[in-house]
């Protein structure tokens, strides 16, 4: 396989192309992204822009509860507050996620908390006012009296006998536990006895937000005539949240309409179902009043959902030549106080549970992962969901192993990394294929592992700690319903639905039930369209996010909108090709297969002579009398696709060097190796790696919620909250194998979240290399410069008393 | 993330402004760059009932140099500072400390009188300030007066400044060419408020410390001068190990609030990094 490297000129859409011999075709091309002209002047339509052209709507602020656990005593406001609390939703359903197997417990959320409050920033009332900045003056005058009662801040805590309960429901004799899957293979016990070496390790991750720029947003619209509400919301799945509202509001679908307009970007923060959108829409319908919310940042740190928090206990068994013929895992997951919709907090701990063994040939598992309860902000998928976790316990076994049995890291992996496919893992999941072991051996080649062993010495000669870490995962990725059935789902999600048309001019609409957001999905979906219809790209418009205008589909998330929405829209175009082939056929006189779609012109192969599609789409329209016998006057076709899944791999590189002062990590290099398939626009793959990677590299040694001992959250602006900027953001290096895929339609496979899932452990490893003289492996997520600097000191002190002591 | 409504007042003159903040109004305040009071505002950490923006008195924003005395007017921005033009130690301490302020767009807009009314105990300016002994002269229709650094910084967000004075410029001590000064400082990000800082300035003379100052940011409610440090330099032979030692002794004096950024073990290990840092030779470029 030879690794090739993205191209990164544009091809500029507005230029003029003469046909070259051999046209070229759009899919593979970086082509520019039709959203940006828009978006980067200012010019796109988010949520605030909807509110903000509605001089009439009221604007919602909601009161949250500032204490982690107690009972609401009461909740006044002085008169002329348009005060609303839980007795003026009466009626209205809590959401109530559910997983259709014996491990999960359901847990209710109320849409406003009732009698008891479960986190710091649980909404227990709203107030109503003619403008923001008012309803923040509401807010401010509002009164909450709760009386508090023991809070579970702590999942280790939290499963003890004597622990508070978040809620009653649970496992009988496991408190707080709502999710607990176990399986071990028979020969797991053996393994463990004839090892050559046992890794113990415990591997932990801080709670993470999602962070997108545009926190979350929405305005309702009631058309006053009929009633129907139109909802405005910053969300990744538009049609799942119409079905949402519509179960807790007990309301026909067809009454209620979801837009998701342009979409600050969401990486899984805005696929759940907000309680705050419920009481928005029960609201305008009952006042037959337009409200809007837009959420600010303490709000979106508060209490629109955290991810990754989690610990694993770990026991890895090895031969003496460094096979790990075993895993061992204990995973705790602390999910919060409720379950989000649809996915339900079983998310990361199934993720977990089913995927831990990642690329690895590993043939005796034995795992138990639950989720447990906390009174904090519940838990819902971010990027990368649990596998940035379970790849850092993996990937630090890897070193950790390597050091013990003098072996270095790429030698180790190479001999546990699958190689033959299809393997199926201890969970049951088929590895179809992939190239796990030519992406470690590519990126060992470029970073020159014995070349750096020398700077490090030298480095290390002048009091510098350089350091190098890899991590190798798999991305499961474009997964439909088979796979999401296996989660036992009561709402199943996977395929997606596409319709396309041809209008007389020639032009084609393309609507999607996926919801991009910030992707450059109408892009990269143009291109592929473009290819089988012989148009360019900017003659396919893609609709999408529009429950009126759009199929019923599942949005984007999971790595799966190029996949699914992909192989749908690749399936509509090629029956809409072969109508337009039949029509050109009968016009030119030809046989079907004669007749080639290129460059806006159906031609006969091989002569020159055809006819423009735009005149064949006028025909189909306006003199469908002249249509072969039995063709329906209609270019619309749709198309489902509902794959069962493949995965994407990549190996991360981190070089870094580490201030032995300050404990600050800086990271001086980063490559990715990584195979998605086919391209179909490389400039996209690499942003959608770029993203990730800086996203990784925020939950190695940047980003943490932290909570006190009160359960108040502390880190609730950017001034505690870090991202990293561009100053913080090495270069990324990245090449793709891009081996095609024909597991799925278009060779393409999804790449969105390799980036989250493979810094994080990449880093760590680094970092633990760089001061592998003090016998310093780091496992938790992130290692801040205060950790770090904690980890030398002790190191120090005790090296420096043991040498005291000889 | 809406301020509370507030008048808003914008004098031409600074008899003017001087007047509006003694005409009993309550909870008036001055507003100059914005850059630290509209964040306060939009948290709503900070509800003024009446702004008085200061931004047209143009007399506030000159650089002057009378004597040996450097003085700096209240508006003028950090991103002044940082392109200035004097020369000297004191030239280049202010070039790289304006440089560690926040980001561009920030500098651009935020104050020096602004940061040293705000007092927040990591900000560089109030540092500075401490550190060279300036002098902060403040006006109101009562007259003007002149704080020195050592009284004018209280605590957190607290200056000795009266509710109607208006600090209307900084004298700051040109310094000789046998001065060393410099700044070296720790944040997680480019651009955010250090969790520790260390500005130095010491007189060398035939390689013997003839006068030392040291000031310290984040370890303490306002910028801290470090006599322990100060001491430990004075009349010692100026080099790494005497630097290493000025900084033990300062990370022994020193008594850090702990917090989510770092707890006080972490500050003063950071005393330790960074004080040897600023002040090693090339850090008085
Ligand atoms: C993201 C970010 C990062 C930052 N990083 C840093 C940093 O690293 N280091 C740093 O030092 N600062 C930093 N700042 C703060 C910035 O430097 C501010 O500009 C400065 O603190 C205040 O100056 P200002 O002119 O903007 O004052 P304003 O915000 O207008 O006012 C601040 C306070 O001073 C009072 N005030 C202002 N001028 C006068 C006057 N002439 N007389 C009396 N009272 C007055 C106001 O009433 C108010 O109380 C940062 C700010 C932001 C937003």
């Amino acid at each position: 396989m030879t690794p090739r490297t993205a191209t990164t000129a544009p091809a500029d859409l507005s230029a003029p192309t003469s046909p070259p011999a051999e046209p070229p075709t759009w899919t593979g091309q970086p082509v520019r992204r039709v959203e940006d002209p828009a978006i980067l002047r200012g010019w796109g339509t988010f949520v605030g822009d909807v509110a903000a052209r509605d001089a009439t709507c009221l604007y919602a602020a909601f009161v949250r509860s500032p204490v982690a656990a107690g009972r609401i005593r009461s909740i006044t406001a002085p008169p002329g507050v348009r005060l609303i609390t839980a007795t003026d939703l009466a009626g209205v359903r809590p959401i109530a996620p559910e997983l259709k197997r014996p491990d999960y417990v359901r847990v209710e959320m109320p849409v406003l908390a009732t009698d008891v409050v479960r986190f710091v920033g649980e909404p227990v009332a709203l107030v109503l006012a003619e403008s923001a900045a008012l309803a923040e003056d509401a807010l401010d005058s509002v009164a909450v009296d709760i009386e508090p009662t023991p809070a579970v801040l702590d999942a280790a805590a939290a499963v003890r006998p004597d622990s508070p309960l978040v809620h009653d429901a649970a496992f009988p004799g496991d408190p707080n536990t709502t999710v607990d899957a176990r399986l071990t293979t028979p020969g797991f016990d053996a393994a463990l006895q004839s090892a050559a070496t046992v890794v113990e390790l415990e591997v932990s991750c801080g709670r993470q937000s999602a962070m997108p720029m545009e926190a979350r947003a929405s305005h309702a619209a009631v058309d006053r005539g009929t009633g129907r509400v139109t909802l405005h919301t910053a969300t990744q799945m538009p049609h799942v949240v119409r079905t949402g509202i519509c179960d807790c509001l007990d309301l026909d679908e067809d009454l209620f309409r979801v837009v998701a307009p342009d979409v600050g970007g969401a990486f899984g923060a805005k696929m759940s179902l907000a309680r705050e959108d419920v009481a928005l829409v029960f609201l305008a319908r009952r006042l037959r009043r337009n409200i809007a919310w837009i959420e600010t940042r303490e709000e979106n740190f508060l209490a629109a959902w955290h991810s990754r928090e989690q610990r694993y206990q770990l026991t890895a068994a090895f031969t003496e030549d460094g096979v790990l013929t075993a895993l061992g895992a204990d995973i705790v997951a602390d999910v919060g106080a409720y379950s989000c919709y649809p996915v339900t907090f079983g998310v990361e701990p199934l993720m977990a549970f089913a995927e831990l063994p990642g690329p690895y040939t590993i043939a005796e598992y034995s795992v138990r992962s639950r989720a447990v309860l906390s009174n904090k902000c519940p838990i819902a998928p971010y990027r990368g969901v649990s596998r940035p976790v379970q790849t850092l316990a993996t990937e630090r076994i890897m070193d950790v192993a390597a050091r013990r049995l003098g072996l270095d890291p790429v030698t180790i992996r190479q001999r546990n990394l699958v190689a033959t496919f299809p393997h199926t893992t201890p969970t049951g999941l088929v590895l179809d294929q992939a190239s796990h072991q030519e992406a470690l051996v590519e990126a060992a080649r470029q970073v020159d592992l014995p070349g750096f062993r020398e700077r490090q010495a030298a480095a290390r000669a002048e009091g510098r700690w350089l350091g190098i870490g890899f991590s190798c995962f798999a991305e499961r990725t474009g997964y439909g319903t088979p796979a999401f059935a296996a989660r036992s789902m009561a709402i199943t999600p996977g395929y997606e639905r596409v319709n396309m048309s041809m209008d007389p001019s020639g032009g084609v609409v393309l609507r999607i039930g996926a919801s991009p957001h910030g992707q450059g999905l109408r892009t990269s979906l143009a291109q592929l369209v473009a290819d089988k219809l012989g148009l360019r790209p900017e003659e396919i418009r893609v609709v999408h996010g529009d429950t009126d205008a759009t199929p019923y589909g599942w949005g984007s998330f999971g790595s799966r909108a190029m996949v699914i929405a992909g192989g749908a829209s690749s399936r509509a175009a090629d029956t809409l090709r072969q109508r337009l082939i039949d029509i050109a056929a009968d016009q030119l006189e030809c046989a079907p297969e004669d007749v080639d779609l290129r460059e806006g012109q159906a031609t006969v192969r091989g002569t020159g002579i055809g006819r423009p599609i735009k005149q064949l789409a006028r025909l189909a329209h306006h003199n469908s009398h002249l249509l072969p016998a039995g063709e329906l006057p209609s270019l619309e076709v749709s198309a489902t696709y509902d794959p069962g899944g493949t995965f994407s791999n990549a190996c991360h590189v981190a070089e870094v060097e580490v201030d032995e002062l300050t404990g600050a990590v800086q990271i001086t290099r980063f490559l990715v190796v990584e195979d998605a398939g086919l391209l179909v626009n490389p400039a996209i793959v690499d942003g959608q790696v770029h993203g990730g990677v800086v996203q990784g590299i925020a939950n190695a040694l940047y980003e943490e919620l932290l909570y006190d001992d009160r359960g108040i959250l502390v880190t609730t602006s950017l001034m505690d909250y870090l991202p990293p900027t561009l100053a913080e953001t090495p270069d990324i290096e990245i090449i793709h194998l891009a081996s095609v895929s024909d597991a799925t339609l278009t060779g393409a496979k999804g790449v969105g979240e390799g980036g989250t899932i493979g810094a994080p452990a990449a880093v760590l490893n680094a970092v633990s290399d760089a001061l592998s003289p003090l016998g310093i492996e780091l496992t938790h997520l992130p290692a801040t410069p205060s950790r770090v600097r904690t980890a030398i000191r002790t190191a120090q002190a005790r090296l420096s008393s043991e040498g005291a002591l000889r | 993330m809406k301020p509370s409504s507030f008048d808003y007042v914008r004098p031409n003159t600074l008899q003017e402004a001087l007047e509006l903040l003694a005409d009993g109004t309550e909870d008036s305040k001055v507003i100059s760059g914005g850059q630290s009071l509209v964040p306060m505002m939009n948290f709503r950490l900070a509800r003024p009932a009446r702004l008085v923006d200061i931004g047209r008195l143009s007399e506030l924003e000159v650089i002057r140099t009378v004597d040996d005395r450097v003085h700096v007017g209240a508006r003028v921005r950090h991103v002044q500072l940082q392109n200035t033009p004097l020369g000297g130690p004191l030239g280049s301490l202010l070039r790289r400390s304006a440089a560690l302020v926040g980001h561009l767009p920030i500098r651009t807009r935020g104050t020096f009188g602004g940061s040293l009314a705000h007092s927040d105990a990591a900000s560089e300016w109030c540092l500075l300030t401490r550190l060279l002994d300036a002098e902060i002269t403040v006006r109101s229709i009562r007259g003007e007066r002149v704080i020195p650094a050592a009284e004018f910084f209280v605590s957190v967000f607290t200056t000795a400044m009266e509710p109607d004075e208006l600090l209307t410029s900084v004298a700051l001590p040109v310094l000789p060419d046998d001065h060393r000064t410099g700044i070296a400082e720790f944040a997680r990000r480019a651009g955010d408020f250090a969790i520790v800082a260390v500005l130095g300035d010491v007189t060398v003379s035939d390689g013997t410390v003839t006068a030392a100052r040291i000031a310290i940011g984040g370890v303490d409610d306002k910028p801290f001068r470090s006599a322990a440090a100060e001491k430990a330099l004075l009349g010692g032979t100026f080099g790494l190990d005497l630097l290493q030692s000025a900084a033990e002794a300062a990370a022994d004096e020193v008594d850090p609030p702990s917090d989510a950024h770092g707890d006080a073990v972490y500050r003063r290990d950071l005393v330790r990094a960074l004080l040897p840092r600023a002040l090693a030779a090339g850090a008085a470029a």
